[in-house]
């Protein structure tokens, strides 16, 4: 066992070899064998995957109502937790193709579960806008279709523009996401020792062979891809932001709101990819792969990107004084001393203060810190989310016309059941694909190799012990 | 005209990156232009010592973005405008900054689309069969061995120098693979 201080500047420990990194990661879906506290998580998020489903067929007979919202409060947690998983779903696609074109090499054991994470925060976030639709069988009326009421989409409006964000967003990281994976799946294909898996896994490698001008292509199109992402992983949130930014209530209707809906987005997506990452490792014996290095960049993302979300809080609060806006104002002083400010206070707690633990190094290399600390962060968001669709809604111009919004059981059931959906998309990820870019891997081994390395590492022994295993067994 | 060859290549199997590249600039130099090479990942220089060609990806993409975008605020303009004209406050109907949001998604839908499918396309993919995968350890191909195949179609190619330029390279074995 090599002493922590060895693992240092490292994004993947000495020793590992192509077949290694391919047998450990390929091992964990094809040769795993099924253990209790996995069976037992899967079980449960299935579970309340099915409570959602029943929820939302419940919803649909009954319509709205089942929630609490009413007028003035009539967003509610629906549109709290579209906006909260929107954020969660921007980390993935932001380590994958930000990080990408930025050659962080610490990238790499890390964004296939990242995209992962942020096609299915994507997609929860992608159902909410639905369900809080009055009428959802309706939904399609948000496409542009020459129809028989000669209607068409009001292009003016910021819900629209959200539905081809949203849209675009899912289907380009799902297509990033493939593409990447392509060359995994072959391996998976090669791999597999049964005849169903290797149809199937055949069947989804499209009948990749890694020859050299394919590859060439492929890395043309992935960057290409990357690139595409990049722009439209800001421009998503910053239109989910002027879904309220245009509106004129307070509390809504400020210009800071784009870039700091996108702090926000990627300071919860980098916390949630914390979240899952610090479990799997242990789980699955990953610490090679996700070192502690990983942990310690993501850490530092958390901490600047904290202190972005910190800034636009005081510029919200500065903003509503200095514009003399008393409407503003009040809303604001609501904020800090009215029905929900418990919310307010316990959301900067969680956001701006208990993150900066993280200037320290002990801290940032601390695992069961960081991921009670990424847990606060995720709760800290959501209730950011929570303060900003309800809050400013419960209190705006008309004293006659303020109210209360409070959750019935049905909207936390609502908020618990996306939770256990994503978790259990998560759980049948890991358990059929991949989680790992193995490919990737390969390269990292490659690069690793060629490095010129300190020599009183005692890389040599251990590359035998695992590099060793380079043959055809 | 001679009958075909009935094998489809031969085949030397590598066990590093750099023997790979090696071998497929000796072949590249011996005049052979349908040599293709086959690794576990990405290998910086390999499509160039084959003699691959700058990828046309790129010049797709960028067609493929500016479709869409014309696409995207062609649909707004013809709904706001012609279609369905609605007047607000006499504010005018052609009112361009609302429109870019829309336009800048379709504009990074279609390039995307046009990427994956460029590439996709370009590899002759999807294609499950092909004469390697019946190669004895081409399975190691998606794990950590490399391979170099010269193709019996190739104009350059003659039996007993293809061998002995395989050879050459020093594979850790060379085979032939059926057609």
């Amino acid at each position: 066992m090599p002493s922590p201080r060895t693992t240092d500047g490292e994004v993947l420990r000495p020793g590992w070899g192509y077949a290694s990194v391919t047998a450990k990661i390929a091992g964990l879906v094809l040769s795993r064998p099924v253990r209790w506290p996995w069976l037992a998580a899967f079980l449960a998020t299935l579970a309340m995957t099915l409570v959602y489903l029943g929820a939302m067929t419940w919803l649909f007979i009954k319509g709205v109502g089942i929630w609490g919202i009413n007028i003035p409060v009539g967003w509610g947690f629906a549109i709290a937790n579209f906006v909260w998983w929107v954020g969660i779903g921007h980390a993935g696609t932001f380590i994958s193709a930000v990080l990408l074109l930025l050659r962080q090499k610490w990238r790499t054991s890390i964004n296939r579960f990242a995209e992962a994470m942020t096609l299915f925060a994507a997609g929860m976030a992608g159902l909410f806008p639905i369900l809080h639709l009055g009428r959802p069988w309706f939904a399609y009326w948000l496409a542009p279709y020459p129809d028989h009421m000669n209607l068409w989409p009001q292009w003016r409006s910021p819900l629209v523009w959200d539905v081809f964000a949203i849209a675009t967003y899912l289907i380009v990281s799902a297509l990033f996401w493939y593409l990447g994976m392509l060359p995994d799946l072959a391996t998976m294909r090669d791999r597999a020792r049964t005849r169903g898996k290797q149809v199937a896994y055949g069947l989804l490698a499209l009948g990749w062979r890694g020859e050299a001008r394919h590859w060439a292509r492929h890395e043309t199109a992935y960057l290409l891809l990357a690139g595409l992402a990049t722009p439209l992983v800001v421009s998503v949130h910053s239109v989910v932001a002027m879904d309220f930014a245009v509106g004129n209530t307070p509390g809504f209707h400020s210009t800071i709101f784009p870039p700091y809906f996108v702090a926000g987005a990627l300071f919860s997506g980098f916390a949630m990819v914390l979240t899952i990452a610090i479990p799997l490792r242990r789980a699955f014996q990953l610490q090679d792969f996700i070192t502690e290095v990983h942990l310690d960049h993501a850490a530092k993302v958390l901490l600047a990107t904290g202190w972005i979300v910190a800034y636009g809080y005081l510029v919200e609060n500065f903003m509503a004084f200095f514009s003399g806006d008393r409407f503003e104002i009040a809303m604001t002083v609501d904020r800090w001393t009215g029905f929900y400010a418990p919310v307010y206070w316990a959301m900067l707690a969680c956001n701006v203060l208990l993150p900066q633990v993280l200037w320290w190094r002990a801290a940032r290399r601390n695992t069961l810190l960081l991921f009670v600390l990424s847990i606060f962060i995720n709760l800290g968001m959501w209730m950011e989310r929570f303060m900003i669709v309800a809050q400013s809604t419960s209190h705006d111009f008309m004293p006659s016309s303020w109210g209360l919004f409070i959750p019935t059981r049905w909207d936390w059931i609502f908020l618990a059941g996306s939770i256990g959906m994503f978790a259990w998309l998560f759980l049948v990820f890991i358990w059929l694909l991949p989680a790992i870019s193995i490919s990737e891997m390969r390269e990292l081994v490659k690069e690793e190799r060629d490095e010129p390395r300190p020599p009183a590492r005692g890389s040599s022994h251990r590359s035998v012990q695992h590099g060793g295993s380079d043959g055809r067994a | 005209m001679v009958a075909r060859d009935p094998r489809w290549a031969l085949m030397a199997e590598y066990d590093s990156a750099e023997a790979l590249v090696a071998a497929a600039q000796a072949a590249r130099d011996a005049g052979y232009r349908q040599a293709e090479a086959y690794a576990p990942y990405a290998i910086d220089g390999l499509a160039e010592a084959l003699g691959a060609r700058r990828s046309r990806i790129p010049a797709f993409t960028l067609v493929g973005g500016i479709v869409g975008g014309l696409v995207g605020y062609f649909l707004q303009w013809y709904a706001a405008v012609v279609s369905y004209p609605e007047e607000i406050g006499a504010r005018p109907l052609h009112s361009w900054p609302m429109f870019v949001p829309v336009t800048f998604e379709m504009t990074i839908l279609l390039a995307a689309f046009t990427a994956f499918f460029a590439a996709l396309l370009g590899n002759g993919l999807p294609r499950l069969a092909h004469p390697v995968f019946d190669a004895p350890d081409f399975d190691l191909a998606t794990r950590n061995r490399f391979f170099l195949c010269l193709l019996t179609d190739d104009p350059a190619f003659d039996e007993p120098e293809a061998v002995a330029l395989l050879d050459s390279t020093a594979p850790i074995r060379r085979d032939e693979v059926a057609r």
